[in-house]
């Protein structure tokens, strides 16, 4: 092999790296990254306190978005058969169009919006004399072209402050078409502090205009809605294809590879599987209180991740025949999983990683690197919320700020018709009497070793001192911080997009991590760094001739 | 079909864009900013803005860029920016210690008002901007124009430096406008062999096509310095390549500082980099050297060497105004029939210029200033096409049509090359030359039955 692969010495210590990262910092700024970087630590009973989810500071090189990009961008740019018209200025609509991969099937006759870019492409006199007038238009001009069975309409920043009425002026135009539902999100990219607001204002909409529009009863016996999973690089259809194969029933992803209809029936699920818990949690909460589908949090990213939820999924439904299945797709699947991961940690074991990366892909992507024997010894959230690192007991405990007073948060009761508990509270009961969890999530701070560092909101400056102090084998976060990274001579993996590559989830995408992992950190273009005359300068002998 | 509902009748849209050819001020502001040696551009908006025009430059450079933003909340937007700015102004020259922090307006700073000029005073009078740094600003509101206003508008702040000594330095100011780092560090050779000192601003060369080293440098070596552009007003004058890019900088130091100005085309293909050496030739008073003319020779050879494969070939083309113009007369200049030319900046200069330049096509050229791609596919339905130039978004139109297809432009996030290899110049003209031979050669093959297979073409 060209690269050495010689274990390096631990030599930081946590408390000293914190300080360097702080030490260049005006006073202000110090303090406030001081309580967004936390060493973790086993306290007695609970894990330290993190300070999320609170502003960036200005000028301070942030990998965060906006909420539009949380709300356009995230949860309903995989969404196929919806037009995602943009009310704005060109570039928000732009930026947005096709640079997440959120794969989807359409079919050789399926309705797909997804390879188009719709923006009202505002100008100075639609700022001064208002949008409203031009973006009905733009609406009527959409419906005349396509006929399509919804269109969504995204407010950015100008639309906010102007003050144009997009729910009114949707509300109309649903009422005009009788068959096409528009609504609108008021996801200004200045509201909230980072993508998070956004995938908020996305789902509250989703949940108020759609989700419960179709009470057709869909085929199938064990009926779940997969929610926070956005098939970047094909995820979803990896998860998919296990579903199928255990005999589990999709009705809805929310929101990868998905439709109008698959919203609109999300209510006639019988269980809620949380992927992302930072991006929907409270759905599945709303889901629960409005329908009676309980939740349970799973990970598809790691193939024991996956057994695992595989496993909880079917010990939910309690059907004899079904957990017979599950484990007879795991034990398929295991055998080449095993065969890859036993050839590859000859070669990964020991190796070091950090992740910077969404809500709560951090987390889920330690899973693999474990799998790897790979150790994670640091990492955060770009947008995460306390309860992600620490867990969901601390929400009660969530301070309401200025930023997040004006994120909505719906109220919803029972239907009146259509609450139908899936469990009685006797089955319930007993499920979690024998252990299992439900609503539940721990977070990852229990799951990071002592002694690692947990930051919130990395930035450019801090990424670049982690990893010139602690020289990790890899780095992880998005396509903003690769090239940056990578100048430093440390491979860098992007958990956003994948580099092109995917799918890392379910079993199929363990392999395919494994092996690009592998690629990454044993590739022998690290070893180029220096010409021959750079490693030894010095003249030391006249060229001998052959 | 993966347009699949793009209908081959074209209806009129007052209202609605679909699948833009342009996009907005703020990022051609910051790509600008980039060419300016230790600069650190800024986004004075909502965090998105810049991350979105940060994502947008790395993909299209696979290269780190670095750029902050003011991070509006809620209440900067009702009560005004100048606090966020103030603390980004502070927060930047301690920790990553630019020389120059080049910032630019947003559609909601714009919106709510904030005075970028304003702002800034306070920052020097409260001491958050050190000795000897600069701070410089440019108005770039999404709603108007495009991104090519956006880098003009950066451009012209460049110019705003200028500080006239009275004593002229005996150089030429060479404003490249939007081209690739290649395409500068070109201009700046051809200019070195004609023997034309210069000051080249912006020049993104060196900055936006960095080495791998295992050394990350925020601010590498390229860029124009401070004291370059400050020396622009003693200039003995300006040549500005590209209307749109570059002329609004020129003017302004020809008004200013007396530094007179030529706007010519930006030098893609033969006749454009013609009239850019004439020029270079008659500002130094010199006599062309005969490298410059052995590689316009070697451009003329090949146009005439693969004429066949090029002659009559119909071409649909979306860029920015000025890339377009140079290149339409280019495609003219190969006995070429570009077809359909549409770009999303507004200006019906454009459309004039374009159809001078194929006013004698055999056909009536589609042109549209302020177009979109979904027009240019329709008009690509309706009358077909040899050849398609443009962004990778292309890609999507190729596809589904079949069509040979050449990426030049901006953004290009799927292919290599723009950063190293220079359209621009004579030799710039062969490489475009490959590169269209070479999509049309592989469809040649592609196509042709088995007997009619050629080895040599």
């Amino acid at each position: 092999m060209a690269t050495t692969t010689k274990k390096k010495l631990v030599t930081w210590d946590p408390a000293n790296v914190k300080e360097e990262l702080l030490k260049k910092y005006p006073a202000k700024v110090a303090r406030k990254r001081a309580k967004q970087i936390m060493i973790n630590e086993a306290l007695e009973n609970e894990t330290p306190e993190i300070h999320a989810n609170v502003r960036t500071i200005p000028g301070i090189i942030t990998m965060r978005g906006c909420t539009y990009a949380g709300c356009k961008g995230v949860i309903m740019g995989p969404t196929r058969d919806i037009v995602n018209l943009v009310h704005g200025p060109i570039g928000c609509s732009f930026y947005a169009w096709l640079t997440r991969r959120n794969q989807t099937d359409a079919g050789p006759d399926g309705e797909n919006y997804m390879n188009y870019c719709f923006s009202t492409d505002m100008q100075d006199s639609d700022i001064i004399f208002g949008g409203e007038k031009k973006l009905t238009q733009a609406i009527q001009e959409a419906y005349d072209l396509f006929h399509p069975k919804s269109i969504a309409v995204f407010a950015t920043c100008p639309v906010g402050l102007i003050g144009d009425d997009i729910h009114t002026v949707t509300k109309n135009m649903k009422e005009k078409f009788g068959d096409c539902n528009v609504y609108a999100f008021s996801c200004e990219g200045y509201k909230g502090v980072s993508q998070s607001a956004g995938h908020h204002i996305a789902n509250n909409q989703v949940f108020r205009h759609i989700v419960g529009e179709n009470d057709e009863v869909k085929p199938g016996k064990f009926k779940i809605n997969l929610l926070g999973e956005y098939n970047i690089g094909g995820d979803g259809f990896e998860i998919d294809r296990i579903f199928q194969k255990c005999g589990i029933t999709c009705i809805s992803t929310f929101s990868g590879n998905s439709t109008y209809d698959q919203f609109a029936s999300a209510h006639t699920a019988d269980l809620n599987a949380v992927m992302c818990h930072r991006s929907i949690n409270y759905v599945a909460d709303m889901l629960e209180t409005k329908y009676g589908i309980p939740w349970i949090k799973v990970n598809f990213i790691g193939a024991n991740a996956t057994a695992k939820s595989l496993r909880k999924i079917a010990e939910y439904f309690g059907d004899k025949k079904l957990i017979a299945q599950v484990e007879k797709v795991i034990a398929e699947e295991m055998p080449d999983v095993e065969a890859v991961s036993k050839d590859i940690r000859t070669r990964t074991e020991g190796k070091t990683a950090m992740m910077f990366v969404g809500g709560s892909r951090a987390h889920h992507y330690k899973e693999l690197f474990d799998e790897m024997g790979m150790k994670t010894i640091s990492a955060g959230y770009e947008f995460g919320h306390r309860d992600d690192y620490e867990g969901r007991h601390v929400i009660p405990d969530l301070k309401v700020d200025a930023d997040s007073r004006n994120i909505e948060e719906i109220e919803v009761e029972p239907d009146e018709t259509r609450f139908k508990p899936r469990k009685t509270a006797k089955q319930m009961a007993a499920l979690e009497k024998s252990g299992y969890k439900f609503k539940h999530y721990d977070g990852l701070a229990p799951d990071m070793d002592n002694g690692t560092l947990i930051i919130d909101d990395l930035n450019q400056y801090e990424a670049e001192k982690l990893v010139e102090i602690m020289k990790p084998d890899i780095f992880c976060a998005g396509i903003k911080e690769k090239f940056s990274i990578q100048k430093l001579g440390v491979p860098m993996k992007q958990l956003h997009s994948y580099d092109s590559g995917g799918p890392y989830a379910g079993f199929k995408g363990a392999i395919n991590f494994y092996k690009e992992i592998d690629r990454l950190v044993n590739s022998k273009v690290w070893s180029y760094m220096k010409a021959p005359w750079q490693t030894n300068p010095q003249l030391s002998a006249a060229y001998v001739w052959e | 079909m993966l347009l699949r509902h793009t209908p081959e009748k074209i209806s009129e849209r007052s209202a609605l864009v679909i699948n833009p050819a342009k996009t907005c001020q703020p990022i051609g502001a910051m790509y600008a900013a980039l060419g300016i040696h230790g600069c650190l551009p800024h986004s004075h908006g909502s965090q998105g803005c810049c991350a979105y025009h940060r994502s947008t430059l790395t993909r299209h450079y696979k290269e780190p860029i670095s750029a902050a933003t003011s991070s509006f909340t809620e209440g900067a937007s009702v009560f005004g920016g100048s606090a966020n700015m103030l603390q980004a102004i502070n927060n930047i020259f301690t920790v990553y210690e630019p020389e120059v922090i080049a910032v630019h307006t947003t559609c909601l700073s714009e919106t709510i008002g904030d005075d970028l000029k304003q702002i800034k005073k306070k920052a020097a009078n409260e001491g958050k901007i050190p000795p000897g740094k600069e701070v410089i600003s440019a108005s770039t509101p999404s709603y108007i124009g495009s991104h090519v206003t956006g880098f003009s508008t950066m451009v012209r702040s460049m110019a705003e430096m200028a500080e006239p000594t009275g004593k002229k330095n005996k150089k030429v100011n060479i404003i490249p406008g939007w081209v690739e780092p290649a395409d500068m560090e070109e201009i700046k050779r051809l200019v070195s062999l004609v023997g034309v000192p210069s000051i080249l601003f912006p020049d993104t060369s060196g900055v936006l096509n960095s080495p791998l080293t295992g050394e990350y440098k925020m601010f590498p070596g390229g860029g124009t310095t401070v004291a370059e552009l400050k020396s622009t007003g003693d200039s003995i004058g300006t040549l500005a390549l590209g209307e749109w890019c570059s002329s609004d900088a020129a003017r302004y130091l020809d008004t200013k500082c007396k530094v007179p100005c030529s706007v010519l085309d930006m030098p893609f293909g033969l006749k454009a980099t013609d009239r850019f050496i004439d020029a270079l030739r008659i500002v130094a008073g010199t006599t062309v050297p005969d490298e410059i003319a052995m590689e316009r020779g070697q451009l003329v050879d090949m146009i005439s060497d693969m004429h066949q494969y090029l002659y009559q070939k119909k071409v649909a083309l979306v860029g920015d105004p000025d890339q377009l113009i140079a290149m339409t007369e280019f495609l003219v200049s190969l006995d070429m029939q570009p077809l359909h030319i549409v770009t999303g900046t507004p200006g019906k200069k454009f459309e004039k210029r374009i159809r001078e330049i194929t006013k004698d096509m055999p056909h009536e050229v589609n042109v549209k200033a302020k177009g979109d791609m979904f027009l240019l596919h329709q008009w690509i339905k309706n009358d077909p096409v040899d050849l398609i130039i443009g962004n990778t978004y292309c890609k999507y139109i190729a596809r589904d049509e079949d069509l040979p297809f050449v990426r030049w432009g901006f953004p290009i996030l799927d292919r290599q090359g723009h950063q190293y290899f220079p359209t621009v110049g004579y030799k710039g003209g062969i490489r475009l030359l490959e590169k269209i031979l070479g999509v049309l050669l592989d469809r040649q093959d592609r196509d042709a039955p088995e007997q009619k297979f050629e080895l040599v073409l």
